[in-house]
């Protein structure tokens, strides 16, 4: 440590004001923060502060991704070979998955963070932590085939139209991540759309090596085709694939062996990261519950309904498909986009879920309805907090009136 | 029998380096300053000049708006300098001790209603001592508080004890509590009790309920909060404990007693235990021992000041603590952001800290953890702030110097200790204290 701690030391020199590096000052500073916290003592206020900073934060959130990570990886491999009818192992599944989503990773944390030196040194502040979290979520969203260069536009476009024009992390409206998800569901809607869920498979198809009834399409791929159509008439066969035995069997879908984004599929990976973000403390368990009930609230009246086959779905099933718990744990719960105050937590939450399920069976030219329903619930926050605090504010001034009388 | 209230939101920080409960007289101290800074909302004018002999009791300084609030000597002796700081602003007015008990009699109180009771404590400069809320600054002389609130324990963390500090004293604090009940208004006096701690147990003439919780408990912005909340337009007093023991004293020997029993403690502190010595004793002569290196404050670790050896025992300090300073930087693995943290203090999950015995302590030093950032985690000021009120928002309207938002969200009620524990637990090293006294002094200037 001490060597490290030396070597920083000596090239710090050329960084600082008047060096011939200096330009590259926020590159350094980044490092050698991210290497040591540094020396800063308190100078007012409180002498002795908590051990926790956002690097700390960020980094348990991560911890919390990797169940997902790891699976999603794995699951590519599986879906990958299952596509083919081919048997395979652990570790060809793995080599298969990660294969895909390394250069995933790399591409938009070298983006993303390209972007984010640039505009720390055009404004001459340190790099902020947020981007970290950000550019582990874009790839674990992403569905598997997507073209990289896709990937990088839409972190460009997320860092800089979703964050930077904000000023930065903690300053941002809607949720990072999601953006560039959205970016790309409106811009390449076609590509984007089809087959891209599993990998490699419109090569397979074209070489006839598809096993029958694989088309490549998600759940909710699947679902949204039998939107408009009553429930008795619903495609038999579609619906087959969702009861026991089924492809998208309850228990394919809560374990994940479904085809899907990187990293959502697996229920249970996102219900580990939700025990490690809730045990630690750094996500709210209010968003996550909340969420959780309003989708299960929204699931159940769509059965009462039951106008077409998409409402009769098991509540249950409908939260562990798609990317809703993924939404649930990792996005909903993005401390700077949600409400602020506890109580707007709740109702964000259980609107987030609500909307989340709403959208996805009403509207099935947006198959996934997570994304929307959080990226609107992100710009209605600042309202459900406002409400929440002009409460306050009436309680207080009810106060007054009482002790005034 | 007062009924108890439980406040569940705060924090302990348990340190190491708790004071025993063993109390020293400290060697008399050889200089001693009186600091108007201390005194927020005070604007201090001269009351005498370097080389003039005061006695005990005899004013230094006067406040230039209520002129006959003054703040006396602690000690007899002669006035060494006066220090100026930036605009020539008084810092402080240096009294060389003369070894001698030379007191000012200002004669034993034996009635004469509210107006000659005001008078005579701002003459033997005991009304200094007095706050209001709202904008926690001096208070008026000319005012009828609505209630005069005294906390009867310090919950921050290796406070002085109550019942050391209260140990011999129990006739000056309850002739204190008598004055002040003539003094307040129709709210009387209230003290804040601990629950389970019988030191105080036997006032009269007051209202007393008994907290039970973690730190900021002690308050008295939380007791006032959780027993009548303060309402625009209303004015209370506070007093401290140890003040309320001394103007019982001034009242009953008609002798200015400056005494502060404080709790010398912290990891860098030998034999951390209480000394009894005088507000304003200059750290360095109180005998105490204290690790190379140290950071010295008056003051309690959340609230108070970085003197150092050389500087001065605060006006409203009843605590010396030393820390080791944090100047070493942390690798990330070893003791830094990646590290298992198993003797790292957290008020939050993210460190092992919740899952350690509850009576282990922690060494903490002066360093702030992490850099300044933006707000981003959000939920981690409301579960240390036991006010109905939104920190985070309040905070904000404060930097955004919005005076109709402050006002809405419950500026009033408020201190700058109160959020203290706000400030330690912040992710993203927010100054809070200092934001929410620039609100405060702002709101003030506005209301004119």
């Amino acid at each position: 440590m001490k060597a490290i701690h030396n070597l920083i030391q000596s090239v710090k020199p050329h960084f600082e004001e008047g060096g011939k590096l200096s330009r590259f000052w926020v590159v350094f500073d980044s490092l050698e923060t991210f290497a040591f916290t540094p020396g800063h003592v308190t100078s007012s206020g409180a002498h002795v502060r908590d051990s926790i900073d956002l690097k700390r934060t960020m980094f348990l959130v991560i911890v919390a991704m990797i169940p997902c990570l790891l699976f999603g990886m794995w699951n590519i491999g599986h879906q990958y070979h299952l596509s083919l009818g081919q048997s395979s192992d652990l570790l060809a599944n793995v080599l298969v998955g990660a294969w895909k989503v390394i250069p995933l990773i790399v591409v938009s944390y070298g983006v993303g963070l390209g972007i984010e030196f640039l505009f720390a040194g055009m404004r001459g502040h340190s790099i902020n932590e947020g981007y970290l979290v950000s550019g582990m979520l874009i790839p674990l969203i992403m569905p598997v085939d997507v073209p990289l260069w896709m990937v990088a536009l839409a972190v460009a476009f997320a860092v800089v139209v979703a964050k930077e024009v904000f000023g930065g992390t903690g300053m941002n409206i809607l949720n990072v991540a999601l953006t560039a998800r959205a970016f790309l569901f409106f811009a390449y809607p076609k590509q984007l759309s089809g087959e891209i869920w599993i990998h490699d498979v419109a090569t397979s198809k074209a070489g006839g090596m598809l096993v029958d009834g694989y088309t490549g399409a998600t759940a909710l791929g699947h679902l949204a085709g039998t939107v408009g159509t009553a429930a008795s008439e619903a495609s038999a066969a579609t619906m087959s694939l969702f009861a026991d035995g089924g492809m998208f069997s309850l228990s394919n879908c809560f374990l994940g062996l479904i085809p899907g984004s990187v990293g959502e599929t697996s229920s249970l990976a996102c219900l580990i990261g939700a025990a490690i973000l809730i045990w630690t403390g750094i996500g709210s368990w209010r968003v996550i519950a909340s969420f959780l009930a309003g989708g299960l609230v929204m699931g159940v009246l769509f059965n009462l309904i039951g106008a077409n086959a998409y409402m009769t779905i098991n509540p249950v099933h409908q939260v562990v498909m798609g990317g809703f718990m993924f939404g649930m744990v990792f996005m909903a719960t993005d401390p700077v986009s949600a409400a602020q105050t506890n109580t707007g937590k709740l109702w964000y939450g259980f609107f987030g879920g609500l909307f989340s399920i709403m959208i996805r069976v009403f509207n099935p030219a947006y198959p996934e309805g997570v994304m929307m329903a959080i990226l609107f619930m992100n710009v209605m926050a600042p309202l459900i907090d406002h409400y929440v605090i002009e409460a306050n504010i009436k309680r207080r001034e009810k106060r007054l009136t009482v002790a005034a009388a | 029998m007062s009924k108890t209230l439980r406040i569940k939101k705060g924090v302990d920080i348990r340190l190491a380096g708790a004071p025993s409960t063993e109390c020293a007289a400290a060697p008399a101290p050889k200089v001693v300053a009186i600091q108007p800074p201390d005194y927020p909302g005070l604007t201090p004018k001269l009351a005498v000049k370097a080389g003039d002999a005061v006695s005990v009791g005899d004013a230094l300084v006067f406040d230039k708006t209520f002129t006959n609030v003054k703040v006396a000597s602690p000690v007899a002796g002669t006035v060494k300098e006066v220090v100026r700081g930036a605009k020539r602003r008084i810092m402080a007015v240096v009294v060389e001790a003369a070894g001698e008990e030379k007191h000012r009699d200002f004669g034993v109180w034996n009635g004469g209603g509210r107006d000659a009771l005001v008078a005579h404590l701002a003459e033997a400069g005991m009304f200094a001592a007095f706050r209001q809320r709202p904008f926690d600054v001096l208070a008026n002389p000319a005012d009828t508080p609505r209630a005069i609130y005294v906390s009867g324990f310090d919950s921050s963390p290796m406070a002085a004890s109550t019942s050391v500090v209260v140990e011999g004293q129990m006739d000056h604090l309850q002739r204190g509590i008598d004055a002040l009940a003539e003094l307040a208004g129709a709210g009387g006096v209230h003290v804040g009790l601990q629950a389970g701690d019988s030191a105080l147990g036997g006032l009269k003439n007051c209202k007393t309920t008994a907290f039970q919780g973690p730190h900021p408990a002690g308050n008295v912005g939380v007791q006032i909060h959780h027993t009548a909340p303060i309402n625009k337009g209303e004015v209370l007093w506070t007093l401290g404990l140890q003040d309320a023991i001394n103007l019982g004293a001034l009242l009953n020997t008609g002798k200015y007693s400056a005494r502060r029993v404080v709790a010398a403690c912290g990891s860098e502190m030998d034999t951390p235990r209480h000394l009894e010595t005088v507000v304003g004793a200059k750290l360095a002569d109180l005998g105490l021992k204290v690790h190379d290196g140290a950071r010295v404050i008056s003051g309690s670790v959340l609230t108070g000041t970085n003197a150092g050896m050389e500087g001065h025992l605060g006006a409203f300090a009843t605590q010396v603590v030393a820390l080791p300073e944090g100047h070493d930087p942390k690798f990330m693995l070893t003791e830094g952001w990646l590290s298992p943290g198993l003797n790292k203090f957290s008020a939050s999950r993210a460190y092992p800290t919740w899952l350690m015995p509850k009576g282990k302590t922690y060494t903490l030093d002066t360093n702030q953890n992490g850099e300044d950032r933006a707000f981003v985690v959000s939920g981690q000021y409301e579960a240390v702030f036991p006010f109905d009120i939104y920190p985070v928002h309040l905070v904000k309207s404060i930097m955004v110097n919005d005076i109709d938002a402050m006002e809405k969200l419950g500026i009033y009620e408020v201190a700058p200790e109160d959020f203290a524990l706000c400030e330690f637990v912040c992710t993203s090293k927010i100054p809070v204290q200092s934001l929410v006294r620039e609100g405060l002094d702002a709101l003030k200037v506005e209301l004119g």
